[in-house]
């Protein structure tokens, strides 16, 4: 510990702090731009100069070291003259456009040359001008405003993992720019826009839209992947303007990423729905509440009667929150009906029973912690930004990161090992790392792996977990979806028994923990997601769902949702639901009303509505309660959601994580490689994993947006004697359970080496795939 | 694409650094594939980053901080003249006056035959050889006084 | 070419900077001396302490201090790296060593290589002087091919490679920190320090970084011994360094002199004033340097303390001599755009500072210099000074101030006429700053 003192006070720092950290820890402001707690030490805008005793020279308090009974004056006249000085220097070229400049009232620039600036100014030359930059359609650019912090370099460099901007030129020629013609498309870009002390990168579909100071700001927690990133939402007039970055170490650190940040715009989609819809004779028409809901009540009890309460089923998205999770399913069972279900792209549920609750395992502010990692069947860094980032920077220091996966897409982190298979030998590789630190470990052989042979890669990925002592396994998306899930499960939770590492899921949705909290999952009396499906029900309720987009096989959802006889279908948007449903709800999106999300690792994050809902918009949970007030059901007296969540929770606990489980015995192990000719990898992109990033107008037109492409390696496409570029007609043939799930989509066929032979990936959640029928097994693929 | 000539010297380049530094020899391999194709176009700028893993815009970042590079066409012969003080104490400003009349162009400018281009350089660490002036990044020349400025032209074919 | 010393006495023919021209001269005698003799790295470090040679580069911080800077027992790499990217208007001292002598670098840096515990150094040469950048390559395949580089080094339990770097067209890299950045593969945008290069240089790793004489000066100091160096000069300024004389002498060169010769001396051998003309000022280290008028130089002898106390500094050994024709604002401008396109553009006063200066100092030599510009220009190097990442922006502001502070009456005389102290005819006659007539 070294002892300093600030300004008359003192304090003890660690060894290797900074006079910065020092006088954080006293709570004294050194005015700073290019300091940043999270990136590197740059040191060039020179704004944190103070005055150290017996130095010559007056000091950046950023870079320079505390050394024992080190003395500093942050107010001293010759530290002020200093940081004067340097203002004068960072304004001269600067342009005084701060009324019509967005950064206008948030710009560290404009706030502290209220106390370091002078009044006019002694430069009485030419300012410099600066062309803009086209960075894509999320950011926009005045770089002439730019004071090269070097903030935005640093993060694509450090944060993001790739360098895609950097500084050009030199000297006052100097420009903040991307290479040529490129754009930013890193899925974490817009956080430079926070980060940038001035207004020179701003928000491109925020721009002019407001004045800071005329918005409010509420806090909510974001609907997509299973991290729940805390937000700022800002709104005026009750529509959402802008989303920002509520600060939480544990979760989101001070980062977004890009779906976080941007799919506010769909709220404003002219998609939404603003009131119910019912169809009558063939046509749909508008209808008030009442009317759709006693019409929902009197056809239920039809069909109950008719066919009987197992006939009917729900299915929920997982970026539902908690409430209406837990209500649908009391509404289903209420109504006597075991078979409800919001794990829509699953198709293995062979854990059911087993009281799995798929979360990660451990707290997701220790994954820096950890020295070893496999990651198995996970498109890490589009799945969850965020955790891939924390997973980069333990990659920095020393620990050992591997992935096991069907793609061998860029994370962007320094990997240890990979191995990068076909899907149907996702699981005996995965055997086979078990098998090797079985013989490293001398663990007595198990007979489901016998003929199980380590490779290479998977050798080198089993030393890695084997010389480890904090480790962790997780499965990604990938992996979760798989045929083999539970196997894949089964392995990995004796992998980490072997290793003494921890096991967890990377949790798909923001509510994919809650979904077995609210019981929304089926037991087992009831179907699970794939059956009520594939054994098509009579009715339906399909709650923020598109099973167009959203399920294991659209094809077979298709078939089903339009066979029956009543489906119900509660959404904030006009989604094809018009081409099958019998009833459309406008409920509220994650904005327009409170609710909980459970992250993956069991952190219970409830919020408040940010808006006033959109026309006859009302909140599911809502909703629901009179529905089944209608129905005449027990237990719908809730008057406010906190009332369910304490309902579901049994008060507010800030972590259900002792709740959890990961652990199933007696699961058995099926390596079976029933390998078609050709097989399907699905992704499920980025901005096409839910209904509000799908609707996200400047979203979509980034590059991870995309249309799909049916992507092989070069030895498949010479197979299919397919010339990349060129047009091809895929197709899902395969029959299960009596259902034919076929389905072709006319796509453009992709070179793409990172697939493995004998795969061809076609992405998932889009509409120009959404004809094809499952998101695994056979495919074919021939000229279009 | 560079020539396989140009990627063996680059080889050579990456040699001389640690097998995980492939990044140091940016500096060399630009100038080989400048030598190549006269300047760095973009797609060269490309070539080279790819080739040794780096990210475009790093490559970029140097190739557009060091003088000798070319990011735009120049002629077959760029002469950069140094005009810093010691030399143009020594006729410096005056030797560039002087070829800026015999080819008609300014600092920046290329003859319309595209057969010379002119810079004004900094200090090239010869000041006592001043007037000196450089060709094509590779030839120094020093003590350039008209009748040796007219002695270089004329060996431009 | 000037006065020859133990350095430049291989100024000779097109031949004497091979090998066996190198070793005819007695070459690599010292590092055979060093390896047969088992002489202990702590020795050799205490013999540059006692030779009192100071870092040629222009800081003159004691070499022998700096090589025990670097940590002993280290489990990785260390780096050797000389500065030969020689850029500060008025040196070129480096470009002969290479010249004639690039053998003696190369001993220099072995026996760096070999006390500091090194296993690879790296020669970054300044870009421009191609042709010597290719020379020092060929001189390393002599080395090379001799078994005075690589594995087992003349058969001893040491190894050591050694390369060349070229840089392509930045006086910044001249920095050492901006250097190791440069080879490193990015743009040369100096350091912060600390840490210091001898805790974390090239690839993080400790580096020493010395210049191009400093290294050359080595095998002298091991041959002959710290304290016969240390009598070539005088005390604290051991050795005999090279000037590289540029402006309007009638001799330009390097001359290659004890520490501690008078400046009259320097002046006499590089010819003497062209055209017999008043000698008027002398920036004596290096453009960085603050220019010292006729007076105050006539009275210097050349080492650091004479120079220092004078209000200068002998930086890299550049003497630029200017006689009574030229016009100190247009001198003054001309360096002003120098730092301005050179200021590596990373910290806030030297990028925004250097241009501001520049454009004040055009503007007064274009006529339209305001009253207030003298003030404006003192205080704005005052914002910049001590205030950058790297030196560069102390080296931008003290020719600024040194003219003004010795040559006022001519900043003062442009902004009232609008025009040159010195009238144009006399500075036609003499500076070669104008276009033909
Ligand atoms: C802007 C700037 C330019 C420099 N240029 C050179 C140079 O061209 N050659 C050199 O040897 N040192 C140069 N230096 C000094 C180096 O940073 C460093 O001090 C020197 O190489 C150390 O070697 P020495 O101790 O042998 O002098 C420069 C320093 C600055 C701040
Ligand atoms: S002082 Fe100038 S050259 Fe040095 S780091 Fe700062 S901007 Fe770069
Ligand atoms: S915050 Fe310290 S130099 Fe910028």
């Amino acid at each position: 510990m070294l002892e300093i003192e600030i300004d008359g006070r003192k304090t003890e720092v660690a060894d290797g702090s900074t006079v910065m950290d020092a006088a954080h820890k006293l709570g004294i402001f050194v005015p700073h731009f290019c300091y940043h707690k999270k990136l590197s030490i740059a040191a060039n805008c020179r704004m944190c100069l103070v005055q150290v005793e017996k130095a010559p020279k007056p000091l950046p308090a950023c870079a320079t070291p505390v050394t024992n009974g080190m003395k500093v004056f942050t107010h001293s006249e010759a530290a002020v003259k200093a940081q004067k000085g340097v203002m004068e220097f960072l304004l001269i070229n600067h342009p005084l456009d701060c009324p019509i400049c967005d950064q206008g009232g948030e710009c560290q620039l404009q706030d502290l040359s209220v106390g370091y600036g002078q009044s006019a100014s002694r430069y009485q030359e030419e300012k410099r001008v600066v062309v803009n930059k086209n960075l894509g359609p999320l950011i926009a650019t005045d770089m002439t405003r730019c004071i090269h912090c070097t903030r935005c370099v640093r993060f694509t460099q450090e944060i993001a993992g790739w360098m895609e901007l950097g500084q050009a030129f030199r000297g006052e020629h100097a420009e903040i720019m991307p290479f040529i013609e490129k754009t930013v498309d890193s899925e974490l870009s817009g956080n430079v826009i926070d980060l940038c002390p001035v207004g020179a990168l701003t928000s491109k579909p925020f721009r002019f839209a407001a004045r800071t100071w005329e918005l409010s700001r509420r806090k909510s927690i974001s609907p997509h992947d299973g991290l729940g990133a805390n937000l700022i939402v800002q709104v005026k007039h009750d529509k959402v303007l802008r989303v920002l970055p509520l600060e939480n170490e544990d979760v989101n650190e001070c980062w977004l990423s890009d779906k976080d940040r941007y799919s506010y715009e769909a709220l404003d989609s002219e998609q939404r729905l603003t009131k119910p819809m019912l169809k009558q004779c063939g046509e749909w028409r508008e209808v008030d509440w009442q009317t759709a809901l006693e019409f929902i009540g009197t056809d239920l009890k039809r069909v109950v009667r008719e066919h009987g309460a197992a006939s009917v089923g729900a299915l929920a998205s997982p970026h539902a929150t908690l409430e209406e999770l837990y209500l649908l399913q009391k509404f289903m069972r209420g109504a006597g009906s075991e078979n409800v279900d919001c794990r829509l792209r699953l198709t293995d549920f062979s854990l059911d029973g087993k009281k799995v609750t798929s979360w990660l395992g451990m707290p997701v502010a220790e994954i820096q912690k950890l020295d070893r990692v496999l990651v198995v069947g996970s498109f890490l860094r589009k799945d969850h930004p965020l955790l891939a980032q924390r997973l980069r920077q333990a990659a920095k220091k020393s620990t050992h990161v591997n992935l096991l996966h069907v793609a061998d897409d860029d994370q962007l982190i320094a990997l240890h090992a990979k191995s990068i298979v076909a899907p149907s030998v996702l699981a005996t590789e995965l055997a086979g790392i078990v098998k090797a630190v079985a013989e490293a470990k001398g663990a007595p052989a198990d007979a489901a792996l016998a003929g199980v042979q380590p490779s290479a890669a998977v050798k080198q990925i089993a030393e890695s977990l084997a010389s480890g002592e904090k480790g962790a396994i997780f499965l990604g998306n990938f992996a979760q979806q798989h045929a083999q899930a539970a196997t894949l499960h089964a392995l990995a939770q004796k992998l980490a028994e072997l290793t003494g590492a921890r096991f967890g899921y990377l949790g798909e949705a923001a509510n994919s923990v809650g979904g077995y909290l609210a019981h929304a999952v089926p037991n087992a009396a009831g179907l699970n997601a794939s059956r009520m499906l594939a054994e098509p029900r009579k009715a339906y309720f399909v709650l923020h769902a598109e099973p167009e987009l959203d399920c294991a096989d659209p094809q077979q959802a298709m078939a089903a949702l339009k066979g029956a006889d009543l489906v119900v279908v509660m959404t904030p948007f006009k989604t094809r639901a018009i081409d099958y449903a019998h009833v459309i709800l406008p409920i509220a999106p994650f904005t327009e009303t409170s609710g909980t999300f459970i992250n993956t690792e069991g952190r219970v994050q409830s919020f408040n509505a940010v808006v006033k809902p959109l026309g006859e918009t009302r909140p599911a949970w809502k909703v629901l309660r009179v529905l089944g007030n209608l129905l005449g059901l027990a237990g719908f007296e809730q008057d406010s959601s906190e009332a369910v969540r304490a309902e579901v929770l049994g008060g507010k606990p800030s972590s259900v994580a002792e709740r959890l489980n990961n652990r199933a015995d007696g699961v058995a192990i099926n390596l079976a490689d029933v390998a078609p000719a050709l097989q399907r990898i699905a992704d499920v992109p980025i901005h096409f994993a839910d209904p509000l990033a799908r609707r996200a107008p400047s979203l979509q037109r980034t590059r991870d947006a995309a249309p799909p492409k049916a992507r092989m390696s070069a030895a498949t496409l010479a197979k299919l004697g397919i010339s990349a570029g060129m047009q091809v007609k895929v197709s899902t043939t395969e029959t299960r359970a009596g259902t034919s799930l076929g389905g072709t989509a006319i796509i453009a066929a992709q070179l793409d080496e990172g697939v493995p032979d004998g795969c061809v990936r076609v992405a998932a959640g889009h509409e120009s795939t959404a004809g094809l029928g499952p998101m695994q097994g056979a495919i074919t693929v021939e000229r279009a | 694409m560079l020539s396989q000539e140009s990627l063996k010297q680059i080889d050579r380049e990456v040699a001389k650094y640690p097998a995980e530094q492939k990044q140091s020899a940016v500096m060399a391999a630009l100038a080989i594939a400048q030598t190549e194709k006269g300047w760095l176009s973009t797609e060269t700028i490309d070539d080279v980053a790819a080739y040794l893993g780096m990210p475009p815009v790093a490559v970029y970042e140097v190739a557009s901080f060091y003088n000798m590079y070319d990011l735009a066409p120049v002629g077959k012969y760029k002469i950069t003249v140094c005009t810093n003080l010691p030399c143009a104490l020594s006729g410096g400003v005056h030797a560039a006056d002087y070829l800026k009349q015999k080819l008609g162009v300014g600092f920046n400018e290329t003859t319309a035959d595209g057969k010379f281009t002119l810079k004004e350089g900094e200090c090239m660490g010869a000041c006592g050889d001043a007037p000196v002036m450089l060709v094509n990044n590779v030839r120094m020349c020093s003590f350039m006084q008209p009748e040796q400025i007219d002695r270089l032209l004329g060996e431009c074919k | 070419m000037g006065a020859l010393g133990f350095i430049l006495n291989a100024a000779e023919g097109e031949r004497s900077w091979r090998l066996a021209e190198y070793v005819r001269r007695g070459g690599y005698s010292a590092l055979k001396k060093i390896i047969n003799e088992k002489i202990p790295a702590d020795q050799i470090v205490g013999e540059l302490k006692k030779s009192s040679l100071r870092g040629r580069g222009g800081a003159g911080f004691p070499t022998g201090l700096k090589w025990s800077f670097m940590p002993r027992q280290f489990p990785g790499a260390k780096y050797v790296v000389c500065n030969s990217d020689e850029g500060e208007p008025g040196t070129f001292k480096d470009r002969d060593i290479l010249r004639w002598n690039p053998h003696m670098v190369i001993e220099g840096m072995i026996i760096a290589g070999y006390a500091m515990g090194c296993q690879r150094g790296y020669n970054y040469i300044h870009g421009e002087i191609w042709d010597i950048y290719k020379r020092f390559e060929e001189a390393l395949e002599e080395a090379r091919a001799a078994k005075l580089l690589g594995n087992n080094i003349l058969g001893a339990d040491f190894s050591f490679e050694l390369q060349a770097h070229h840089g392509y067209g930045a006086y910044i890299c001249g920095e050492e920190t901006a250097l190791l950045e440069s080879i490193e593969g990015k743009k040369g945008q100096p350091r912060f320090k600390p840490p210091f290069p001898a805790s974390f240089g090239l690839y993080g790793k400790p580096t020493t970084i010395n210049n191009t004489e400093t290294f050359a000066s080595v095998p002298y100091i091991i041959n002959e011994g710290g304290d016969k160096f240390l009598e070539l000069g005088k005390p604290n300024n051991g050795g005999t360094k090279l000037f590289s004389v540029s402006g309007h002498v009638n001799r330009p060169g390097n001359f290659e002199v004890p520490m501690g010769t008078p400046f009259k001396d320097l002046l006499e051998m590089a010819g003497g004033m062209r055209g017999g003309r008043k000698l008027k000022a002398v920036i004596p280290g290096g453009s960085s340097a603050p220019v010292l008028p006729v007076d105050v130089i006539m009275e210097c002898t050349l080492d650091y303390d004479s120079i220092a106390k004078a209000g200068s500094m002998l930086g890299s050994g550049a003497v630029i001599v200017m006689d009574e024709t030229t016009c100190m604002v247009k001198a003054l401008e001309r360096l002003s755009y120098f730092y301005f396109e050179e200021s590596c553009g990373q910290c806030t006063p030297c990028r925004e500072g250097t241009g501001w200066l520049y454009r004040v100092v055009h503007r007064i030599e274009h006529g339209e210099g305001r009253p207030e510009d003298l003030d404006l220009l003192n205080s704005v190097t005052d914002n910049i000074m001590g205030r950058t990442i790297c030196a560069l922006g102390d080296a931008a502001s003290m020719p600024v101030k040194s003219f003004i502070k010795h040559f006022g009456t001519e900043f003062e005389y442009h902004i009232q006429n609008k025009k040159c102290l010195v009238p144009e005819d006399v500075q036609r006659a003499g500076s070669g700053f104008f276009k033909a007539a």
